[in-house]
């Protein structure tokens, strides 16, 4: 047997096929990784692109400052409603679901029998499932009647005799039809899973050995929780509620028909206003022009990518801080 | 801990001396922890098998014998960290100052405030040394001064003067006998009674070993010490009593340190110290 190339099983000589198919394998793999990269790059570019020429027509200045969003009627561009809109959901979705994600995963990672562990992952996997259409029809057809009738947050309780000026009174209107506040607590309730699922793989990953120490010092199973276990996970829990932010920002479908599409500047000094009435986001501005009939052409339509750069920034900054944050506080134990 | 202990021990010691470990008559001194007819079960499995042991107050008491011969178990079993494993069944009687730990109305923690532990592997938390060796005293309420506390404690597990510019930074900086010794500081700041050590220094290079059983040694001036080790020279050099556990989770032996390394009543036990099993 001399330098063939068809050499047998127990050569030592390379297989030129196997070599090409080595390499034809890597690259195809590659290449997925590098599609990845390329759909990304050309989302912003097309993104910037048309965003720019929106700029050259509209001043940035009078977009990230003015008050009122009227694209289709008024030919007003001011974003700071709509983010004020994104804000509000945003804000108040995370007040419902950190905690109550957070303390899912607490009583999943260290209170549940392997039973009750077995039942509840997957009953949240499915709530994390249901299609965001389906939330924002719930949230219109039964959470704003159901908070309406249990939550009488109206101008009842003021004392007679005292006078009610709506935006001096910290009080509740009744809920409009598209409000703030429904809209929140569907978000919340779609981001919960995701809160609680990454928590939970974050506190199942602190070694046994630090809940052992602990338990030898007198600890209950409530201090070992909240004392070491949680601390012991801060990185995966930030991450977790950053990924949720990010998802409640971008969180399209529900907050259309939720929150309605009435762009509306902050109510102060009465927050709970707010809540109670209708206002839209980003993402429901972009909707709204999508199903406009000015496709194609003019500041009406690029506004939409103007909208669409401002709402990927913002996403990305979550993104930056998320890992900034993960790995100030990563342990390695 | 009293205000009179605030001094590190080390100046003040009474030795007994290294020749005096292990040569006092067992029941010389009270009686704090009785282990009565113990029988413990993983699942179907015995680990512990009939053990009946009486641990002194104030003696380095050394758990020896072969891997899986229940010594672990058995100390676990003091403290109730068994009560974790859901398999695992204890039968019979551990008695500390007088009362069955394992009677309904003990509280495993309040169990645990009084008998402290250290494990094999160090476990520092993820935080500053500081709130390491302040986690037992938050825990319990403690509303003395939590930073003397923590200068005490440290003093007494001879970290002091290697962290005491550092009390800030995280516990998992230090190496591992630091570590070690900082797990130490952590059991004794709550100042329990007995502190449970569990091969403390199996997974620690030798000079690091060698500190902790100085440690060990001025640690029996004020608690009553109990450690479970693999290594016999380490109990003979450090234990008052030792005691001999072979497999099956049988105590075949137990006796003061010396009587067992130099003349053991069993045969097995010989034949287990001199290396000719286990």
């Amino acid at each position: 047997m001399s330098n063939e190339p068809e050499s047998g099983v127990g050569s030592l000589q390379r297989s030129g096929f196997v070599v090409r198919k080595e390499r034809l394998y890597g690259r195809l793999i590659a290449a997925c990784a590098v599609l990845t990269i390329v759909v990304t790059v050309g989302i912003i570019l097309a993104l910037s692109g048309r965003a720019l020429s929106f700029w050259s027509e509209i001043s940035p200045i009078m977009y990230f400052t003015g008050t009122s969003w009227s694209p289709v009627i008024a030919q007003d561009y001011g974003v700071l409603p709509l983010i004020s809109g994104t804000l509000i959901v945003t804000v108040f979705s995370a007040v419902i679901a950190l905690p109550i994600g957070l303390a899912a995963a607490i009583y999943l990672s260290e209170y549940a029998s392997d039973k009750a562990r077995s039942i509840l992952k997957p009953s949240l996997e499915i709530l994390a499932g249901v299609p965001t259409v389906i939330y924002g029809y719930m949230a219109l057809v039964y959470v704003t009647p159901m908070i309406d009738r249990f939550l009488p947050f109206s101008a009842q309780i003021i004392p007679p005799g005292v006078p009610v000026l709506p935006e001096f009174t910290f009080v509740m209107p009744s809920l409009g039809t598209f409000n703030a506040l429904s809209a929140s607590v569907v978000v919340g309730i779609m981001i919960i899973p995701m809160v609680s699922s990454i928590s939970e793989d974050a506190l199942s990953a602190v070694p046994d050995s630090l809940r052992q120490g602990g338990y030898g010092l007198g600890s209950t199973k409530f201090d070992v929780s909240t004392r070491i276990v949680v601390p012991s996970a801060t990185s995966g829990i930030v991450a977790s509620y950053v990924l949720a932010i990010s998802r409640a920002i971008g969180e399209t479908m529900a907050v259309t028909m939720a929150m309605g599409m009435s762009p509306q500047m902050p109510y102060f000094p009465n927050v709970l206003r707010n809540l109670a009435e209708s206002s839209q986001t980003i993402t429901a501005a972009m909707v709204q022009i999508a199903g406009a009939d000015s496709l194609g052409t003019g500041p009406t339509y690029e506004a939409m990518f103007a909208l669409g750069m401002t709402l990927f920034a913002i996403t990305l900054t979550m993104n930056v801080l998320a890992e900034l944050v993960r790995r100030r506080f990563r342990e390695e134990y | 801990m009293s205000e009179s202990d605030t001094s590190p021990k080390i100046q003040t010691t009474i030795e007994t001396g290294d020749e005096g470990r292990g040569e006092a008559p067992l029941n010389a001194r009270d009686t704090v922890i009785e282990a009565r007819n113990l029988d413990v079960y993983y699942g179907e499995e015995q680990a512990i098998n009939d053990v009946s042991m009486e641990i002194n107050e104030h003696d380095v008491t050394a758990l020896i014998g072969p891997s899986g011969c229940g010594k672990s178990t058995f100390l676990r079993c003091i403290n109730r960290m068994n009560d974790m494993i859901d398999v695992c069944r204890v039968e019979g009687d551990i008695e500390f100052d007088g009362k069955n730990v394992y009677d309904d109305d003990v509280d495993p923690v309040a169990l645990r405030r009084k008998i402290g532990i250290v494990f094999q592997k160090p476990n520092p938390f993820p935080k500053s040394i500081r709130e390491n060796v302040a986690y037992g005293l938050k825990i319990q309420g403690f509303d003395g001064d939590i930073d003397a506390r923590v200068e005490e404690s440290l003093k007494r597990a001879a970290l002091w003067d290697e962290v005491k510019d550092q009390l800030g930074s995280s516990g998992l900086d230090l190496s591992g006998g630091q570590q070690q010794r900082l797990c130490i500081a952590r059991a004794i700041a709550p100042d329990p009674e007995v502190i449970l050590m569990d091969e403390p220094t199996s997974a620690l290079d030798p000079v690091a070993a060698s500190k902790i059983e100085d440690l060990i040694d001025d640690l029996a001036e004020e608690y009553t010490v109990i450690i479970v080790t693999h290594n016999m020279q380490q109990a003979a050099r450090i234990s008052d009593r030792t005691a001999v556990f072979l497999t099956g989770g049988e105590l075949v032996e137990y006796d003061n340190t010396a009587k067992i390394f130099e003349d053991p009543e069993e045969q097995r036990v010989e034949d287990y110290i001199t290396g000719k099993f286990g």
